[in-house]
C-alpha cells in the first residue's frame, strides 16, 4: 500500500540536461500549475490561515485585530461548553464507530459466504451512503416522532419504553448516532468486501489442512488476520467521518436540548457564523483538525506495522 | 470438498444468512420506504394510529404538486445540477494534467507537489470555511454560485485517484504518442483520458454525490433561496412548512434524493469501485 510512494523516492541518475528534458520540466509545471495554484488558494493556504487567525482576537467585520497568543485556546480550556461539546463529539464517535464497523464486517462476511442475492444486499446496505443525508434526516425526524413515529410505534408493540428521543437530553445524541450508524455501515461493508476479495483462497485450504474446520476457526486463523490492514483503514475513515458530524445536528437538534448534542463542528459553525467570533472559531477548527490528523497518523503507523508483520 | 448432496447444515446456514441480511437490508431501506410511503398519503392517513405501507387514498399528485409549487423545488434541483456539473468540469480539467505530470513526467518538485496532494487529503474541507468565507467576503462573492463552486474546483482526491490510475498506463504508449508528434497537452486529453475512462467515471460519480449532498458550505455562503442547493432547499422547505406538513415535505425529500438513487442504481459498480479504489490502492 505504500509502494506507490516509495517508487517516487528512486531518482534518476544524474545526466546532462537535454533540450527534451528541459521541455519536459516546463510541460510538467504548466500541466500541474493550475491545480497547484488552486490547491494553495482553496485548501492549503486557508488551512495555514486558520491557524494564524486562531492567535488573534479578530471578530468578523472589525477593521483591526491584535495578537493574543494562546488567548483563544485558554478561553476554550475554561469554557465548560467547549468541554461538553468535545465530550459529546467523542461519545458520538465511540458510539458510531464500533457499531458501523462490526455491522459492516458482519454484513460483508455474510454476503461473501453465499452467492444468492449478493448484488441486492450490497446495494441495499450501500444506498444510505449515497443518499442526501439532510433529506433522510427529516425522514428520521418523522420516524422519531414521539407519537406518530414508526420507531416508537414499533417499540410500543414490543413493550419497550419510549421517549421523545430527539428532545430528551439523555437520548438525543444516541438518536443522532443511530442515523450516523445507518449511514456509515455501507461504507465499512464495501471496504471489508474489497478486503475479503484480496484474501488468497489457498490460505483457506492450507488452514483446512492444519485442521481449521469450523467457519469460526477459518475466520479466526485466516480471514481476520488478513483483514488487519483493511480494518485499521475502516476504523480510521469511519472515525474521521463521525468526527465531522454536522448535518443531522444542524437540522434536527440545533445542538440541544441544553447543548446535549452540541458537537465540535456545530460549535465552530455557531461561533464563526452566528456570533461572528472568527478567531475563536478558528481555534476550534484547529482543535478539530488536530483530532483528525491524530486519527490519520494512528492509522498510518498501525497500518504500516501490520502490513510489515502480516 | 463439497459434496453433491445439499446438507441440512447448508440449508440452515442459507436460512440464517438470508434471515440476517434480509432484516438488515429492510432496516437500511426502511427510511426510503417510509419516505416514499408518506409522500403518497393524505394528511389524515399520515396521522392515523395504524400505519399502512400503501395509501388508501392516493394523494401523490397533491403532495408532489404542493412540494413543487410552495417552494421553488425545481430550482433547487436545477441548482444541484448547475453546481455539481460546474465543479466536476473544473476538477477534471485541473486534476487530469496534474495527475499526468505526477505519474509520468520527470521533474524536480514532483515529490514536493505529490507530498502537498497527500497533505491536502488529510485536511477536511470544513477547516477552510472561515478563511474562505473572509476571502469571498473581501471579493464580494458571498451569496453567489461562484462562492458555492470555487472551493470545490480543486479535488486532491481526484488528483490522487487519477495519478494512481495513470501509474499503470505503460510508458511505451506515451513514447509512441510523442513519436507521432503529439504534445504533452495532447497526450493528456487524447491518450491518457481515453485509457482512464473507468477511473474518470468513478471520480465523476463520487464528485457528483459529494457535491449534491454537501450542506455545510452552502449553508454558510448562501442566503438567497434561488441559489439554494438541494439539501439547503429541503431545509428552507422544512422551515417554511414548520415541520408539520409531512406529505409535501416527504415528497420534496423524495424528489431531491431521487437523482442520486437513480445515479447509484445505474452506476453502482463505478460507485463502489471508486470508494474502494482509494482504500485498497
Amino acid at each position: 500500500m505504500v509502494d506507490a510512494v516509495v517508487n517516487l523516492g528512486v531518482s534518476a541518475p544524474p545526466r546532462r540536461r537535454r533540450a527534451g528534458e528541459r521541455a519536459e520540466i516546463l510541460a510538467a509545471w504548466v500541466l500541474a500549475g493550475p491545480a497547484l495554484a488552486l490547491m494553495w488558494i482553496m485548501l492549503l493556504g486557508p488551512a495555514v490561515a486558520v491557524m494564524v487567525l486562531s492567535f488573534t482576537d479578530w471578530t468578523f467585520g472589525m477593521p483591526s485585530f491584535a495578537w493574543i497568543g494562546f488567548g483563544n485556546y485558554l478561553e476554550m480550556a475554561e469554557d465548560p461548553v467547549f468541554w461538553k461539546t468535545l465530550r459529546n463529539t467523542l461519545v458520538y464517535v465511540a458510539f458510531v464507530v464500533p457499531l458501523a464497523v462490526f455491522i459492516g464486517l458482519g454484513a460483508a462476511l455474510l454476503i461473501e459466504a453465499g452467492t444468492s442475492l449478493r448484488g441486492f444486499y450490497r446495494a441495499a446496505f450501500f444506498l444510505p451512503v449515497t443518499s442526501t443525508l439532510l433529506a433522510m434526516a427529516l425522514v428520521f425526524q418523522f420516524a422519531f416522532h414521539p407519537t406518530l413515529g414508526a420507531i416508537n410505534r414499533t417499540l410500543a408493540v414490543l413493550g419497550i419504553p419510549t421517549t421523545d428521543w430527539l428532545k430528551n437530553a439523555d437520548t438525543a445524541l444516541f438518536a443522532l448516532g443511530v442515523i450516523g450508524v445507518w449511514q456509515a455501515v455501507g461504507l465499512s461493508m464495501v471496504l471489508f468486501l474489497a478486503g475479503l476479495k484480496a484474501v488468497p483462497k489457498d490460505l483457506y485450504e492450507a488452514a483446512a489442512v492444519d485442521g481449521a474446520d469450523s467457519a469460526w476457526e477459518r475466520f479466526r486463523r485466516v480471514t481476520w488476520p488478513m483483514l488487519g490492514p483493511a480494518s485499521v483503514f475502516v476504523v480510521a475513515i469511519t472515525a474521521i467521518r463521525a468526527f465531522q458530524v454536522f448535518d443531522t445536528v444542524a437540522v434536527l437538534t440545533d445542538g440541544g436540548p441544553n447543548k446535549a448534542t452540541s458537537v465540535i463542528l456545530y460549535q465552530m459553525y455557531q461561533e464563526g457564523f452566528s456570533f461572528l467570533r472568527s478567531a475563536y472559531a478558528a481555534a476550534l477548527t484547529v482543535v478539530f483538525l488536530g483530532f483528525v490528523l491524530v486519527l490519520t497518523l494512528l492509522q498510518v503507523s498501525l497500518q504500516e506495522r501490520r502490513t510489515h508483520y502480516g | 470438498m463439497r459434496s453433491t448432496r445439499i446438507k441440512p447444515s447448508e440449508i440452515g446456514f442459507a436460512l440464517f444468512r438470508h434471515g440476517v441480511l434480509g432484516l438488515g437490508a429492510l432496516l437500511m431501506l426502511a427510511p426510503f420506504i417510509l419516505m416514499v410511503s408518506v409522500s403518497l398519503k393524505p394528511p389524515g392517513e399520515i396521522f392515523a394510529p395504524e400505519f399502512t405501507l400503501w395509501p388508501q387514498t392516493f394523494y401523490a399528485w397533491e403532495n408532489y404538486s404542493a412540494a413543487f409549487s410552495k417552494q421553488p423545488l425545481a430550482r433547487f434541483i436545477l441548482n444541484g445540477f448547475i453546481v455539481t456539473i460546474a465543479i466536476f468540469t473544473f476538477q477534471l480539467i485541473t486534476a487530469l494534467p496534474c495527475a499526468y505530470a505526477l505519474a509520468k513526467l520527470n521533474w524536480r518538485g514532483r515529490e514536493t507537489v505529490f507530498a502537498l496532494v497527500l497533505l491536502g487529503l488529510l485536511i477536511p474541507h470544513q477547516v477552510t470555511a472561515i478563511p474562505l468565507y473572509i476571502l469571498f467576503w473581501k471579493l464580494g462573492l458571498l451569496n453567489s454560485y461562484a462562492a458555492i463552486i470555487l472551493p470545490s474546483t480543486i479535488s486532491v482526491f481526484g488528483i490522487f485517484l487519477m495519478r494512481q490510475f495513470f501509474m499503470t498506463v505503460p510508458n511505451d504508449l506515451i513514447a509512441a504518442a510523442r513519436l507521432d508528434g503529439l504534445g504533452e497537452f495532447g497526450i493528456v486529453w487524447r491518450i491518457m483520458l481515453p485509457t482512464a475512462v473507468p477511473a474518470v467515471i468513478a471520480f465523476w460519480v463520487l464528485s457528483f454525490v459529494w457535491n449534491w449532498n454537501e450542506f455545510f458550505w452552502p449553508l454558510i455562503v448562501v442566503q438567497s433561496e434561488h441559489l439554494a442547493t438541494p439539501p439547503l432547499g429541503v431545509v428552507f422547505f422544512a422551515n417554511a412548512e414548520a415541520g408539520t406538513n409531512y406529505g409535501p415535505l416527504m415528497a420534496a425529500a423524495t424528489a431531491i434524493t431521487a437523482p442520486l438513487v437513480l445515479a447509484f442504481l445505474l452506476a453502482q459498480r463505478w460507485f463502489i469501485d471508486g470508494v474502494t479504489m482509494t482504500a485498497v490502492k
